[in-house]
């Protein structure tokens, strides 16, 4: 706790003599006259709550108001606002990167391209300049080392089909996590939808979030998760829980989060600065350390006890085809485990 | 002269009719007629005008059909159990001489007012197969395998609704009991029956009605929740009808599905009400009525302390177990280990306050709309009762019959209600607090008129009477008699509101946007992403609201909030 704090103050004492934060350029003025900015995320709640604070705390006086939930919710969310033509969101974040397709196609984006983005790899932009990938994060299996050994653990994604793991695994929902309908839909490429009818049968506990099956496992409930962001164990782990990450040697889904403003946002100029910081490379070094995520930025520099994203054999889905797809996959997902 | 004599009076009834009918008029519209209509409209209305389509669809997916069936078992069980439970815990308090009935009295009125999710949240924590404590102590104590209890599970959801749901047959029939005389009962006795002999056949079919009725209104609270089964169904991977609705409001929106499917629900409340209504209504019951006749305290003799200790058993379940491990998450690092010192913190509430930035606006919210709709709500109730009470207009019955109507509107049905209505044209009220006004007020709506009716009931109208031949005016005497002798009625039916609207969550659930969280509503947030800690806090919070409100009703009525006593 005294660490981070100390962390975070460290970062935005870095942040102020030489980034853009402590210059009052047109911008940060433009931004401080709408005062606040409002950011729909699906980052975990404590990580999306620090990079807030953090942005608080680099421009004074402007409040983000942070609103955590699930991908699929937040886009239940905007469209169900607008329907109603409520014009409420800055900054939309989610793990389902079909989402910004769609929000692109119906024209409910603006473009903004944060500085230093060009140098990030291909699979954390839009070729439009839409959208950018915020952060990513892979699906992993992870146990629980009270109940499980790691010679019994499960290696890979089939062998969680074995009879033996019956009752004992917990699942995230692609009908609530973007990061999970990506890996729904990255697994059905590698085994089939015929993989997920079989997982079924080992009678799963079904959690919403990408978050929770870290949890679920740490406590002991279920000892097996099949899937969930890997960034959740790992912090669970640091926290000192009984919990062990395996990364599939199949494959691992990589999940890149979007960022975009809207095109109908009320507060355009503090959503550009907040996501101007967002990417500056000190936050972007924040969500590698704290919080165990990946990022597109080149120069962040990851834990020594987690491994690069280069020597991971990466299982990737395109954003269009999360889209067009999105129905079909929360559907069978629930024909096979029931809800 | 005749003539003007005569004028005079006609207008005078039509000047007091008007307003209060206008008003009448005016919010039956905006809270039930324009819902409703809407509801009922886009549940047939395709891209080509009418169409059964969307009944079509309800019917022919498995997974809606599904989710019916488990609706109705869960509800019936849940009927029956509560009875099971209510009954005998209601006999035993009114009737015998078991120790502690003050307290088992003041128990089951917490179990009545704690909000059901957060019971089936600290259930959770008790009674996950692996992880719930009590599951470890079983194995622990017996080395066993396989867990004790599944509370993922249609069994564990019923359990963890009963729970929160016999108290309703317990204030049916206690408050029954309290008013049949023991004469009967005695001359059961004197004639050579045993005690159990005299409770099955005598007792028991004079409280039948009260049995049968309390039962429909335990299995209409099942079939209208909303947070239990999202909380230990969908784990488990089943659904019912309310989370069934609230899943066809996700992206793609299949609003007129969830309006199709939403009658049903409807009509089964509806058709549940009319049966209890005539189960009560029946005058066939000659010893029950009037408070004449001693009541006699039945000696239990040897059984006294077994009696005290099944009551005891069943609050340890409502209350005890899941208050205690709600404290004990909102001290704790991780809630599944020992509460040692290295796991013991503070933490869950400085993020609860401090850094979950929703928190703070939410408790704002959901103060505002309590003491707004209590308020607005109470004083609503207050006219509606007095002018039925005193059948100061015409038609009153028609007033009481709408006042009492929303009972028959599940919340989740109403929440899509609204929704259709209000995020069109030209009633926006999608995105406010408003919607959420209008939710909470229709929904407590029938709580608050039957307490107000109650009260003015109580109130002889012969002081009235006496104040009008004094020479006094209507509204002189409803100043300085009436409001006088009812101020604490209202009062209590204004904190009944207020408790209402705290806890609501099914409606909320589908009629909240960011801006306007309510505490029920982050706290569904926080256990969608597993924040254990975070949700104890938080809890714990609205259940000292709670008895704090509880505990002003008490202090302004004198007597405990379940009823009738002596």
């Amino acid at each position: 706790m005294l660490m981070r704090s100390l962390l975070a103050v460290f970062i935005i004492l870095s942040l102020l003599p030489t980034g853009e934060a402590g210059a009052q350029t047109p911008l940060v003025e433009a931004a401080k006259r709408e005062g606040k900015v409002v950011w729909y995320t699906s980052l975990a709640l404590p990580s999306a709550e620090k990079v807030a604070k953090l942005f608080e705390a680099a421009y004074p006086g402007i409040k983000v108001e942070v609103h955590r939930t699930g991908s699929q919710r937040i886009l239940q969310r905007v469209m169900q606002e607008l329907q109603a033509n409520i014009k409420n969101v800055d900054v939309v974040h989610t793990s389902d990167a079909g989402h910004f397709v769609l929000l692109k196609d119906k024209k409910l984006l603006a473009r903004h391209t944060p500085a230093g983005v060009e140098r990030f790899p291909a699979g954390f932009k839009d070729k439009d300049g839409y959208y950018y990938g915020l952060r990513a994060t892979v699906n992993v299996i992870a146990y629980n080392t009270q109940k499980v050994t790691a010679a019994e653990a499960p290696k890979t994604w089939k062998d969680l089909l074995d009879p033996k793991w019956k009752g004992r695994m917990v699942t995230a929902h692609p009908g609530y996590s973007g990061v999970i309908a990506t890996h729904v839909l990255a697994l059905v490429h590698l085994h089939g939808w015929e993989y997920f009818q079989a997982l079924a049968r080992n009678q799963l506990m079904l959690v919403q979030s990408a978050v929770d099956p870290s949890g679920v496992v740490a406590s002991g409930e279920r000892p097996v998760a099949v899937n969930g962001g890997e960034y959740t164990f790992y912090q669970s782990k640091k926290q000192g829980n009984p919990v062990e990450i395996v990364y599939p040697k199949e494959g691992v889904p990589l999940v890149v989060s979007p960022t975009a403003i809207t095109s109908f946002a009320p507060h355009p100029q503090a959503a550009r600065l907040f996501t101007d910081f967002s990417f500056t490379r000190e936050v972007q070094q924040v969500m590698a350390d704290s919080e165990g995520l990946y990022t597109g930025q080149p120069e962040v520099k990851y834990p020594a006890d987690k491994p690069k994203l280069t020597d991971l054999k990466l299982l990737t889905a395109e954003p269009e085809e999360l889209e067009k797809r999105n129905e079909e996959i929360k559907k069978r997902f629930v024909e096979f485990f029931g809800a | 002269m005749a003539v003007p004599a005569v004028a005079p009076r006609r207008l005078e009834g039509l000047d007091r009719a008007l307003p209060v009918w206008v008003a009448a008029a005016l919010a039956l519209v905006f809270l039930m007629g324009l819902p409703l209509g809407w509801l009922a409209w886009m549940s047939v209305s395709g891209e080509s005008g009418f169409t059964f389509r969307h009944y079509e669809k309800v019917v022919a997916d498995p997974a809606l059909r599904r989710a019916l069936w488990n609706t109705v078992v869960m509800a019936f069980w849940v009927g029956l159990a509560s009875v099971a439970v209510g009954a005998p815990l209601a006999w035993l308090t009114a009737r015998t001489d078991v120790p502690g009935r003050g307290l088992i009295r003041a128990l089951v009125l917490a179990s009545f007012v704690t909000p059901p999710f957060l019971g089936a949240f600290a259930w959770v924590m008790l009674a996950g197969p692996n992880a719930g404590l009590l599951n470890r102590l079983w194995r622990s104590a017996t080395g066993a395998e396989a867990p004790l209890l599944n509370i993922f599970s249609m069994p564990g959801l019923i359990f963890v609704v009963t729970i929160y749901t016999f108290p309703y047959v317990y204030i049916m029939v206690a408050n029954t009991l309290a008013l049949i005389a023991s004469d009967l009962e005695e001359a059961g006795a004197i004639l050579g029956a045993g005690r159990l002999w005299v409770a099955l056949t005598i007792t028991l079919p004079m409280v039948l009605p009260a049995l049968a009725s309390g039962f429909i209104l335990a299995l209409l609270q099942a079939l209208a929740l909303f947070g239990s089964p999202a909380i230990l169904a969908l784990p488990a991977g089943f659904h019912t009808v309310t989370t069934q609705i609230w899943s066809l409001f996700q992206f793609p929106p299949k609003v007129e599905m969830a309006a199709a499917f939403s009658l049903p629900l409807f009509l089964a409340t509806a058709l549940l009400l009319a049966a209890q209504k005539r189960l009560l209504g029946r005058r066939g019951y000659a010893a029950v009525g009037g408070k004449g006749g001693a009541r006699r305290v039945i000696a239990l003799g040897r059984w006294r302390l077994p009696a005290l200790a099944a009551c005891l058993a069943v609050m340890a379940c409502a209350i005890f177990l899941p208050y205690g491990i709600l404290a004990k998450a909102a001290f704790s690092r991780a809630w599944a280990q020992p509460l040692t010192w290295s796991n013991l913190t503070l933490k869950n509430f400085t993020f609860t306050f401090f850094e979950y930035s929703a928190t703070q606006a939410a408790i704002v919210n959901t103060l505002e709309l309590g003491v707004l709709t209590a308020t607005v709500g109470a004083g609503l109730v207050a006219l509606l009762a007095y002018v039925t009470s005193r059948r100061l207009v015409i038609g009153h019955q028609v007033i009481a019959f709408f006042a009492l109507a929303p009972v028959v509107i599940p919340g989740v049905v109403l929440a899509v209600a609204l929704f259709i209505a209000y995020t069109r044209p030209p009633f926006l009220l999608y995105g406010t607090l408003w919607i959420l006004f209008i939710a909470y007020l229709t929904k407590e709506m029938p709580v608050g008129y039957a307490q107000a009716d109650a009260t003015f009931r109580g109130i002889p109208t012969e002081l009235e009477d006496a104040g009008r031949i004094l020479g006094a005016g209507r509204f002189r005497v409803l100043r300085d008699v009436t409001a006088p002798l009812a101020r604490s009625g209202i009062i209590a039916a204004w904190c009944f509101v207020f408790i209402g609207v705290i806890r609501e969550l099914s409606a909320s659930i589908i009629l909240f946007t960011p801006s306007t969280k309510v505490m029920s509503v982050v706290l569904f947030d926080l256990k969608e992403e597993g924040q254990f800690g975070a949700i104890a806090v938080l809890g714990l919070v609205m259940l000292a609201l709670t008895f704090a409100t509880v505990a002003l009703v008490q202090a302004v009525l004198g007597r405990d909030v379940l009823g009738a006593r002596d």
